[in-house]
């Protein structure tokens, strides 16, 4: 459902006679087209997993995060342009900071997430701003419970059990929708995830990716953090004899 | 000192409500060597109000990170201070997720970079710090003092501990001592600051670091011996006492 906003998509202040603001809808965009960011809700934690798209083979395999701890109990997985993603980050850490200073216990998630759709929403208030060309789908774990939420560039903030932004998001979505969230632990959640970005990830198109997992649940101690080696390892191999089970039918 | 003033910052030395001057509720000495596996700390758990010991539980044994120790003695509410700077430089650190630490001599020069900047503005935090760690099979202990004077030594130690345990070290201290000859060494000292320091208590914690992790001990106290013939007859010489 895309249409040119002729002369009312100049600037962010501007709506359309429709009701639109087209440069948000620009911004959602550049989301769509970036790789894959998935994020699910298990019973006992959260997991995050990105498609990074490789652009050169030179590029060193584990560099370029996609994946930002926020602080201890949480991260964010940014989809879209990655340095508008680094400052979306960077305030997130900054808001997770001042909370914590002020109240002397980690931010609660719901807080974090309302914090970070407020700036986002800031941006795009102003004609000298431009709106964020990135979604964040931001997971962390506090006294109630873990929790996933997700930020458009329009500033909207959902609470989620499964969410996904980026090219192959459709898809993702579907295969999420299959999954049942409330019996898996995070461990099952990790092999899951891996296998839905291994599955909508568009060989003919674009060029190889690198998965990029995180979590954040009972067994990382509520710690944000890389979904070990090990584990990855066998997530990636899990999803890649998943793939050639479906090649073969 | 006029006080439609307080705007002006062009004599700012002056009514400057920001500065210490003296500190309030202190630690006394903490001690630290190096030992076989690694760093060995010992602090008691005093802080005095001036010529009164006010709380008899402060722990001023704490741990930074993965791969350090931190003991201070002087003003308590300075080392909080410290303690939080540190656990916002720690978690940064791990924020990265990258499988790299910041180790202990990482952190006691930025220690000192803190201290002394703090001093040159004439806003000491009041500590002396001892800083030791274990990283990748290197030992490494530290020291930092108020005005930023740091050291890196096989043993160290802060305040009276100077004076009375230093020397007690400079001639039992081995490279190769055990754990358990470590904290009988330890102990040696902190008896001595107990019967020589007025602001020692004694209830103290001993702390370990290695390789494999730290412990700090629950606390517990030191045995004494008062039973010198001096003791027992105080007045026999003085003419005239009672």
């Amino acid at each position: 459902m895309s249409s040119i906003g002729t002369g009312y998509d100049l600037s962010v202040t501007t709506f359309s006679p429709d009701g639109r603001v087209f440069q948000i809808e620009y911004a959602a965009k550049a989301v769509d087209n970036s790789g894959t960011v998935v994020g699910i809700k298990c019973k006992d934690g959260i997991v995050i997993g990105v498609e990074k798209l490789i652009a050169s083979k030179m590029m060193l395999p584990g560099s370029n995060r996609r994946i930002h701890s926020v602080h201890r109990h949480s991260g964010m997985g940014v989809a879209g342009l990655a340095a508008d993603g680094r400052q979306i980050v960077a305030r997130a850490k900054s808001e997770a900071h001042n909370y914590e200073s002020t109240y002397g216990e980690p931010i609660p998630i719901k807080e974090l997430a309302d914090r970070v759709a407020s700036y986002v929403h800031l941006c795009t208030l102003y004609w000298w701003l431009r709106p964020f060309g990135s979604g964040v789908i931001l997971g962390g774990y506090d006294r109630d419970g873990p929790q996933l939420y997700m930020v458009e560039p329009s500033g909207v903030s959902y609470r989620y059990f499964g969410a996904a932004i980026g090219k192959g998001r459709q898809a993702a979505k579907t295969e999420i929708e299959k999954l049942k969230l409330s019996e898996l632990t995070c461990r099952q959640g990790v092999i899951e995830v891996a296998k839905i970005i291994y599955g909508v990830h568009d060989e003919a198109k674009d060029k190889t990716f690198e998965l990029e997992m995180s979590w954040v649940c009972d067994e990382s101690n509520r710690l944000h953090q890389k979904v070990p080696e090990a584990l990855l390892e066998e997530a990636k191999a899990a999803a890649r004899a998943a793939l050639e089970e479906m090649d073969a039918d | 000192m006029v006080s439609s003033q307080n705007e002006s910052n062009l004599l700012s030395s002056e009514g400057d409500s920001q500065r210490t001057q003296y500190p309030y509720v202190t630690g006394t000495s903490v001690i630290g060597i190096k030992y076989k596996d690694g760093i060995l700390m010992a602090a008691d758990m005093g802080g005095s109000y001036g010529s009164t010991i006010r709380y008899k539980s402060v722990e001023r044994l704490k741990q930074v990170g993965k791969h350090s120790l931190i003991g201070a003695s002087g003003e308590i509410s300075d080392f909080q201070e410290i303690l939080r700077y540190l656990d916002e430089l720690i978690l940064h650190d791990n924020m990265w997720d990258d499988g790299n630490s910041l180790g202990p001599k990482e952190v006691h020069n930025y220690l000192t970079r803190v201290m002394y900047n703090r001093r040159n503005k004439f806003d000491p935090l009041w500590n002396s710090l001892v800083l030791g760690g274990v990283k990748n099979g290197q030992k490494y202990l530290g020291s930092v003092s108020m005005i930023g004077v740091h050291f890196e030594d096989d043993h160290v130690a802060t305040g009276f501990g100077n004076h009375l345990a230093r020397p007690i070290l400079r001639e039992e201290w081995r490279e190769d001592l055990t754990f358990e000859e470590g904290v009988k060494l330890l102990e040696k000292c902190m008896r001595n600051l107990l019967y020589r320091d007025r602001s020692a208590v004694n209830k103290m914690q001993i702390a370990k670091i290695t390789e494999e992790g730290l412990t700090i001990s629950e606390p517990y106290s030191l045995k004494t011996f008062w039973n010198f013939a001096a003791f027992k007859n105080p007045t026999v010489g003085a003419e005239g006492s009672w």
